[in-house]
């Protein structure tokens, strides 16, 4: 260590600044010019991995819409706009933007019923899901988990317990949460012991979803019959 | 970090890989060492995107280190990790989606993974490119094996599979705690203890054959 003392001709460097007047410019313009170099990185990926991410978002999608509603022949997509569902987008409205419901039909054209998705906060972050309905009997058709970020081990068993998934196999609405065993009744769900919160989570969404869009269902497929 | 200045471009390269390991010695990026180990799946997916990070941000940070005024060293390696992070975040969303939704928000948090700006600040600010980004491989090395060590290790255990591969019979019961948070210290805990257990034996050894050379010197 030198001391301060020593004089300001002196050959020993002063360790407190080290380039001497790195003037303001300079700093702009390091931080500027990286700034556009990572900008333009980020761009390029952006573009180069976009499709893909598109298609693998919509492989999920389209691979959860045939589970729950029990691999139908085809199915409609449905934009849900104020309080009816339309089946295109209104001009000027990108279709992404728009909340989405799936009409699917069997072979012969009847309809097997409605692939709604929905989300809310379970016990670590949101939990998306999609389910099956037919609005005719008011069931659930099937349940399947697309994205959650529970406890591993615990809270994934929403997605993994297959016990519990498939206690959402033809569930009359709205639906109502017990204990594992105590659940006689086609509205009761037999939860998982220790996941109160993220299986409470599931139901509550399903509940919440329907209680929304469910009129708006049932009055679609009396148009369509 | 290295003691002898000149070095060659294989101890860069394998400096870091066991020597100064990043997780058994440095014991640096400890959060996904921790965190994502739960599988071997995701610790390929996690050290592959670490590796690109590594590589890419020591690469850079070494190409542009004569234009970067010290003031706003830091903020400019943030700012290039912080790029090549999301590349990887996006790269791996494209190629691995399953992979990339098992590590969640762990991909984005490279970003504040010590090992790299450390690399940065202690290596790669201050060495030619190349070398910058052979230190980079090694780290990104000795970071990988480390953390397929403890996937393989909780997965095997904790679900009775190794990258997805059913290794018992039926009638295994997982250990559900080694893919839960707290098998992650356990693993973590008994690697180091049985390195460094390893390292003092291999100390004392090289002490006891000293003192054999010494008195044998003696008595000639």
């Amino acid at each position: 260590m030198t001391g301060p003392a020593d004089g300001q001709a002196g050959s020993t460097p002063a360790p407190a600044t080290p380039t001497t007047g790195s003037p303001a410019v300079a700093l702009i313009r390091t931080l500027g010019g990286l700034g556009v170099i990572a900008g333009l990185l980020i761009v390029v990926a952006y573009t180069a991995t976009l499709p893909r991410i598109t298609a693998n978002k919509a492989r999920v999608l389209a691979a959860a819409i045939d589970e729950v509603l029990g691999a139908p022949a085809r199915y409609d997509t449905l934009y849900v706009v104020g309080d009816s569902l339309t089946p295109a987008a209104p001009a000027g409205v990108d279709p992404a933007t728009l909340e989405t419901v799936y009409l699917g039909y069997r072979a012969d054209s009847s309809v097997i019923g409605f692939a709604v998705t929905g989300a809310a906060p379970g016990f670590a972050d949101v939990v998306r899901l999609i389910f099956g309905y037919d609005p005719r009997a008011s069931r659930v058709l099937a349940m399947k988990v697309l994205e959650e970020k529970e406890t591993p081990g615990l809270g994934d068993k929403i997605e993994k317990d297959t016990m519990f998934v498939a206690e959402f196999r033809d569930a009359v609405v709205p639906l109502r949460g017990v204990k594992r065993g105590e659940g006689d009744d086609s509205t009761e769900i037999d939860m998982i012991t220790g996941v109160t919160i993220s299986s409470r989570t599931v139901i509550r969404v399903i509940n919440q979803t329907l209680e929304r869009l469910g009129p708006m269902l049932a009055a679609r497929l009396q148009e369509t019959p | 970090m290295s003691p002898a200045k000149p070095s060659t471009a294989t101890e860069d390269l394998l400096r870091c890989v066991w020597r100064e390991n990043p997780t058994l010695v440095q014991l640096l990026g400890m959060c996904p060492t921790l965190a994502v180990t739960n599988s071997v799946a995701n610790c390929l997916g996690m050290g592959a995107a670490t590796m690109f990070v590594l590589v890419g941000s020591s690469t850079l940070v070494s190409l542009v280190r004569k234009m970067v005024p010290t003031e706003v060293r830091i903020t400019t390696y943030i700012l290039i990790i912080a790029t090549f992070v999301t590349v990887a975040d996006m790269a791996l969303a494209a190629v691995a989606p399953g992979v990339h939704k098992a590590l969640g928000a762990f991909v984005a948090l490279i970003v504040v993974n010590c090992i790299i700006l450390g690399r940065a600040e202690a290596f790669a600010s201050k060495n030619p490119v190349w070398r910058s980004a052979l230190d980079a491989v090694g780290n990104g090395i000795g970071f990988m094996w480390m953390m397929l060590i403890m996937g393989s290790v909780r997965e095997v255990l904790g679900n009775g599979t190794w990258l997805g591969i059913r290794i018992f019979g039926e009638n295994f019961e997982p250990w559900v705690i080694m893919i839960l948070p707290p098998g992650g210290f356990l693993t973590l805990g008994s690697i180091l203890l049985i390195v460094g257990a390893w390292k003092h034996r291999q100390g004392e050894r090289a002490k006891a054959r000293d003192l054999a050379l010494a008195i044998e010197g003696k008595a000639a």
